[in-house]
């Protein structure tokens, strides 16, 4: 148990490993643990962005959902308004063109009893004209008093 | 206990046995063949593997011994970051050597002390041969490693502050430069102070757990009880001493980047 020349090759042999390790063992690991740790750092950062991304889409389709539903309120209600609008509209053209049939139908109701009247007017008269030849044919000449007659006829 | 042919094998002759270094050369050309070929074997299966592993190292997920290296040196580099506060690119490495390789000798201490010495007695078939397997019980290892610490810690000295910086705080601090002789001799005690503490610290550690396990061993019976318990003790002293040195070495060149 002396100190002698076995620390000269003791510091070699520490010199040796410390240029190992130097060179072959402690940069490869660091650079493969740095490695790592980039990549889980990108990894992290990629989840955070696809989350926030998913937040995004998540509120950008709750306000599209919300903008149809209104858009959809709108129409529905424009809809409303146009039906009772064209419901009113053909309520009044109904109601003037039952009037007009209505004015129609009666005036033709009117001529046809104004026709019907004047029929039976000339009927009567022709009635009655018959009925007072019947009873002149004896006494008055038919040429000789058609003027009165005709006269007669139009007063009937 | 290895009987050895001829002679009784005393406590003595026992514990004597299991504390002498396998030596070629004579003064100081002496070479502890024993520690050398350890050491070295141990370090270059270690960093062998490591660099194996390093370099198949992917960023993908780790797996199996990756995995488990990436834990030890992360805590260790941790360890470097927390405390030297410079961009050196020799620290992390350094503290890792000394963490892993430290840590592996010690843990030959681990495997039953008369084991590896009777196996190489059977190789060589030499039933007196001298065989330590702790390299870490040579105090030639932890002076070697304490002053290639102390070297680079110099050398940063000089690099990081620079020369005038360096000697104006060898010369003036703490008590300022008209006390120059006595700052000078401060500053010497602390830092030759730091490379044999952090020696004679491993090795007294290291060389009093071993030889409680050869005392243990002497015990006859009554060694398989208290082995156990010893050992599994001796995890913690092996891990914590490793630790120690590895953690003090980063100090010290963290004091010797940062100016005072």
């Amino acid at each position: 148990m002396s100190i002698n020349a076995t620390l000269i090759g003791q510091m070699i042999w520490f010199a040796i490993f410390i240029w190992i390790t130097m060179k072959f063992i402690w940069p490869p690991l660091q650079k493969a643990m740095a490695d790592r740790q980039q990549q889980i750092a990108d990894g992290l950062a990629a989840a955070e962005r696809g989350k926030h991304d998913l937040e995004l889409a998540a509120k950008r389709s709750a306000e599209a959902l919300r903008e149809a539903k209104d858009r959809a309120n709108v129409i529905a209600a424009e809809a409303d308004k146009q039906a009772r609008r064209t419901i009113e509209e053909a309520k009044e053209a109904a109601k003037l063109e039952a009037e007009k049939v209505y004015n129609a139908k009666l005036a033709e109701l009117e001529q046809e009893a104004e026709r019907a009247r004047s029929a039976l007017r000339e009927r009567v008269a022709e009635l009655a004209v018959a009925g007072a030849e019947k009873i002149l044919r004896r006494e008055v000449n038919a040429s000789a008093h058609a003027d009165m007659l005709a006269a007669l006829k139009q007063e009937l | 206990m290895s009987a050895a042919h001829g002679e009784p094998l005393t406590a003595t002759s026992y514990i004597h046995h299991h504390l002498t270094n396998l030596a070629v050369g004579s003064g100081f050309w002496t070479f502890h063949l024993d520690t050398l070929i350890v050491s070295g074997a141990v370090g270059l299966l270690v960093f062998g593997s490591l660099a194996v592993i390093a370099g198949r190292a992917t960023s993908g997920v780790p797996k199996g011994w990756q995995n488990f290296f990436e834990m030890v040196l992360g805590f260790v580099n941790q360890q470097v970051k927390d405390t030297y506060h410079g961009n050196n690119p020799l620290i992390a490495p350094l503290a890792i050597t000394i963490f892993v390789w430290v840590f592996s000798m010690n843990a030959m201490d681990l495997i039953p002390v008369d084991f590896l010495p009777w196996a190489t007695q059977q190789a060589t078939g030499n039933e007196h041969l001298p065989f330590k397997f702790v390299p870490t019980t040579d105090p030639n290892l932890t002076f070697a490693m304490s002053i290639t610490v102390f070297l680079i810690m110099m050398f940063l000295n000089f690099k990081v502050k620079g020369f005038g910086a360096f000697m104006h705080e060898v010369f003036a601090v703490p008590f300022g430069l008209k006390l120059a002789p006595i700052n000078f001799l401060f500053r010497v005690i602390e830092d030759i102070a730091k490379p044999i503490s952090l020696s004679l610290r491993l090795f007294g550690n290291m060389y009093a757990g071993e030889m409680v396990f050869i005392l243990i061993g002497l015990l006859g019976i009554w060694q398989l009880p208290l082995a156990l318990p010893w050992e599994l003790f001796h995890i913690l002293i092996i891990t914590l001493q490793a630790f120690v040195f590895m953690m003090l070495t980063i100090v010290y060149m963290s004091m010797a980047s940062e100016s005072h």
